[in-house]
């Protein structure tokens, strides 16, 4: 255990998938999270002292590079499976395995939350140092990486999120935005190859949200690193490659963001929001003028207005 | 429609006469009148939450008045207290001021400081429990029992006991699911209706707002840069976007529309009036 | 918020602040140890002479410096004037009921309260001149030879961290949570010890409960980035002695033995 980590680094340099591989083992190193039936209760102590099912049944591929957002409203379990992601909480039942490893094995906690970091809601509560660079290191520190390769670590992480000028700043001086983008930072120093994201934009304004979806677009498009962004806005999940939609603990809608947008009325019913242009042209269809069904972008939409309002004026002359 | 309160050349420093000095409020004229229902908009650090602070006197102006009913509020230092609970503001997060052991307590707190009796402060209670939408089997269950939107209305209702003639709500709809943040802004909507007291809601999503305000105002830099009907306010999106805001979604959308050519009327921010207008145009 | 300032820290480009953090801190436990080895008027004036070329090449304003005097003054005035009335000597100034103010009095308070002006404005300096985090790891550093003793080292320093980085965020708390309160009719100024200690309660639940959720969510991320106390670890910043830091030790042990010569001589 004690050396565990320092090790880990060494193996990672050259991966040896199919000694380890056992869930996603014949895929080799291209899947990153494989769960088969993973359940999983919180134990209760009210009256009732009913457990609750907070996730039932779950089974999902994900892999390496890929952009996917987990849609929910609260409640539906979505924070629950982030939280197993990275080994912080153990399945009742089931497995999961990243890049192959068991969760449950305490001996691949620590190499799996290295490789799989995770950034919280809260900017505030997740941010250790008094000095930005000095949380960013906190990671590569934990890891025992040497102190050389930490300074590297972190000035290429704040370049990578734009705050290398706050290096020496103090977190509570920064906005929200800044600070998510700091706690990104801090993931990126450990050198993962996924980071997944717990609601990050949910106590942000419009701007502190938008910095935060550039930062993790650019992660996946240039460091192609995997991202699991969990969240409820609907604006943020249409950017991903793929949506995963969660309701009452189970996966119930995966696929590509048009594919899921499109089904408005489902949405609506799990109490999920869609972009207005899709809602609109499903408002629109309803009422009988046949304009495409999935668009997404405001552009889209036009496009499709402008193409029916041709047609329309053809039909008539 | 008479002024309810009226905001006389307020300016607010903080730290002032420190190397930390720092202008929040800059020369602000305006009023609210009574039973209107007020959006406040504007960015982090626009100046919106010290603004909404001096209405009830929890901040004192570094210069300018306040006018409540046309007495100034800080003209008496014993008035204060009575203008806090004409004036009730909710905070950003009100849930994380719950510190009984019930609901129903909790609650009880405002009204109870106001020396009301044990009858009147019961039905108070009661009454906003009611408006939030909260049934009786809440009353004494402690906070941590309840789920998140919950916590929220019952917070509300903390303030909602006191009977304030002004009700102030920053960002109520914060870190809420789109079914939480529905079902408070119903709540807040349907309450306006049966009490007819004046809202000032705070937000930094134009959306919301546009949805129940009757007026806007627009704060940028310590200033208000813009108010008047929703109409008017989104109907120039390029002054919202200069100080980092956006019409609502379905306002930008129709904006584009008539920018290729479509003859459509302003005023449009819902799905429902959109579709209405294109229908007219190409159904 | 601006308002909240952690420590005192002053940052200026000198060479104080650029000292190691562990010179800073040992340096200025010494120069207190010296002014109670200096026991006479050359001796201070020598001590003064020496925190006053201090000051001059840390950049910071003197004023600064004797700001944490203001907060001492009561304690400054309170033992200087037992002093000055209660030290019994031949020369007698004053005399008035039973009160008598003799000269030795008067040089022996004098004394006391230099010997605490310089006291408290040499701390001054040093918390002007280091940030709390260079301070955390100069204590860290310092300790570790206790580490062999079983005593927490690493933990504790990791406490201090923890509460310097979270004391800003907590008061911005009780300011927000004590404003929501006065909005309900909340009173915290007036009323008997009693009712003002009661008047508390609607702050500090809601504070201790934001302190625990905190707190649990921190574990939480420290947990998801690999902390596991002092298990393995390495540190991006290693304290390493420069040659100014020598220079400034070397000087220190200089000024020492003129403050012994000194009090020989006296």
């Amino acid at each position: 255990m004690r050396k565990l980590a320092c090790e880990h680094f060494q193996i990672r340099r050259t991966p040896t998938p199919t000694k380890r591989s056992e869930g996603g083992g014949e895929r080799g190193w291209s899947i990153i999270f494989h769960s088969q039936n993973l359940h999983f209760e919180y134990v209760r102590y009210n009256e009732s002292e009913e457990n609750t099912l907070a996730l039932s049944d779950v089974n999902i591929h994900i892999n390496q590079g890929e952009f996917v957002a987990i849609l929910g409203h609260n409640g539906s379990g979505k924070s629950t499976l982030a939280r197993h992601l990275n080994a912080l909480l153990a399945p009742t039942s089931g497995t999961l395995w990243v890049q192959g490893m068991d969760t449950e094995d305490p001996n691949n906690t620590w190499p799996i939350r290295q490789m799989a970091g995770m950034v919280f809601q809260n900017p505030d509560n997740q941010l250790v140092a008094t000095i930005v660079e000095e949380d960013v290191a906190f990671g590569p520190e934990n890891l025992g990486v040497p102190s050389a390769e930490i300074r590297q670590r972190v000035d290429n992480a704040l370049q990578t999120v734009r705050m290398s000028e706050y290096a020496q700043s103090s977190p509570h001086q920064l906005s929200g935005g800044q600070k998510q983008r700091i706690a990104i930072a801090g993931i990126l120093a450990m050198g993962p190859d996924c980071i997944v994201l717990d609601e990050p934009t949910a106590m942000l304004d419009p701007s502190g949200r938008q910095e935060v979806m550039d930062t993790i677009l650019q992660l996946n498009n240039e460091k192609h690193i995997t991202v699991i962004l969990i969240t409820h806005f609907m604006e943020e999940a249409v950017k991903a490659k793929r949506v995963i939609v969660m309701d009452k603990g189970a996966v119930v809608m995966d696929g590509i963001p048009r594919e899921i947008f499109k089904q408005v009325d489902k949405m609506k019913d799990l109490g999920l929001d869609v972009p207005s242009a899709t809602g609109l042209a499903n408002v629109l269809r309803k009422r009988g003028i046949p304009i495409q069904e999935d668009v997404l972008t405001d552009e889209e939409f036009i496009q499709s207005i402008l193409n029916h309002v041709k047609e329309y004026h053809d039909s008539k002359n | 429609m008479t002024a309810k309160i009226e905001i006389e050349n307020l300016s607010h420093i903080y730290d002032e006469k420190t190397p930390f000095a720092r202008v929040a409020l800059d020369d602000i004229n305006f009023s609210i009148q009574t039973g209107e229902f007020l959006g406040v908009i504007g960015h982090t650090g626009s100046g919106k939450s010290t603004f909404i602070q001096h209405l009830n006197g929890l901040l004192k102006p570094t210069s300018g008045r306040i006018l409540l009913d046309g007495h100034d509020i800080h003209s008496d230092k014993s008035l204060l207290k009575s203008v806090r609970q004409r004036i009730g503001l909710v905070f950003q997060y009100p849930e994380h001021q719950l510190f009984e052991s019930t609901i129903y307590g909790d609650v009880a707190f405002g009204p109870t400081n106001m020396d009301l009796s044990a009858d009147e402060v019961d039905a108070r209670v009661k009454d906003a429990l009611q408006l939030v939408g909260l049934s009786e089997d809440v009353y004494e269950k402690s906070p941590f029992e309840l789920s998140g939107g919950q916590k929220r209305r019952a917070a509300i209702a903390g303030v909602l006991a006191m009977k304030p003639e002004v009700l102030i709500l920053d960002e109520p709809t914060a870190g809420l699911d789109p079914v939480g943040k529905d079902a408070i802004l119903n709540q807040i909507a349907e309450m306006h209706k049966v009490v007819g007291n004046t809202i000032i809601l705070v937000s930094h999503n134009m959306e919301d707002v546009s949805r129940l305000a009757d007026r806007i105002v627009v704060m940028a830099k310590s200033k208000i840069i813009l108010s008047g009907i929703p109409t008017e306010v989104f109907s120039q999106p390029e002054r919202l976007t200069a100080v980092g805001l956006a019409a609502p979604p379905i306002a930008t959308l129709m904006d584009l529309l008539r920018k290729k050519g479509l003859n459509l009327p302003s005023g449009i921010f819902t799905i429902e009036t959109a579709a209405d207008a294109l229908e007219g145009i190409i159904g | 918020m601006a308002r909240i300032v952690i420590g005192q820290y002053y940052p200026a480009p000198s060479v104080i602040h650029r000292l190691d953090a562990r010179v800073k801190l040992v340096g200025t436990m010494f120069f207190i140890v010296t002014l109670f080895i200096a026991g006479t008027w050359a001796g201070y004036g020598v001590a003064a002479l020496a925190l006053a070329g201090v000051i001059y090449l840390s950049k910071v304003p003197p004023m600064f410096m004797f700001r944490g005097l203001r907060a001492m003054l009561f304690i400054l005035i309170f033992t200087a004037s037992l002093n000055l009335f209660l030290t019994p000597g031949e020369v007698v100034l004053v005399e008035f009921f039973f009160i008598r103010v003799t000269l030795e009095g008067v040089s022996h308070a004098g004394q006391i309260a230099l010997r605490l002006i310089i006291l408290i404005v040499g701390s001054t300096v040093m918390t002007l001149t280091t940030t709390p985090i260079q301070l955390t790891d100069a204590i860290e550093t310092l300790l570790n030879p206790f580490k062999k003793l079983r005593i927490p080292v690493h933990e504790i320093a990791m406490m201090m961290t923890i509460a310097l980085r979270f004391i800003p965020t907590l008061m911005e708390e009780v300011d927000k949570i004590m404003k929501a309160q006065m909005a309900r009719g909340a009173d915290f100024d007036t009323g008997g010890l009693i009712k003002r200690a009661k008047s508390l309660i609607p702050l500090l639940i809601p504070l201790f409960v934001s302190a625990f959720r905190r707190a649990d969510e921190l574990a939480q991320a420290m947990d998801a980035r690999c902390y596991r106390g002092d298990v393995n670890r390495t540190k991006m910043k290693i304290m390493r002695f420069a040659p100014r830091d020598f220079l400034a030790s070397g000087i220190l042990i200089i000024y020492g033995a003129i403050l012994i010569f000194i009090g020989r001589m006296g």
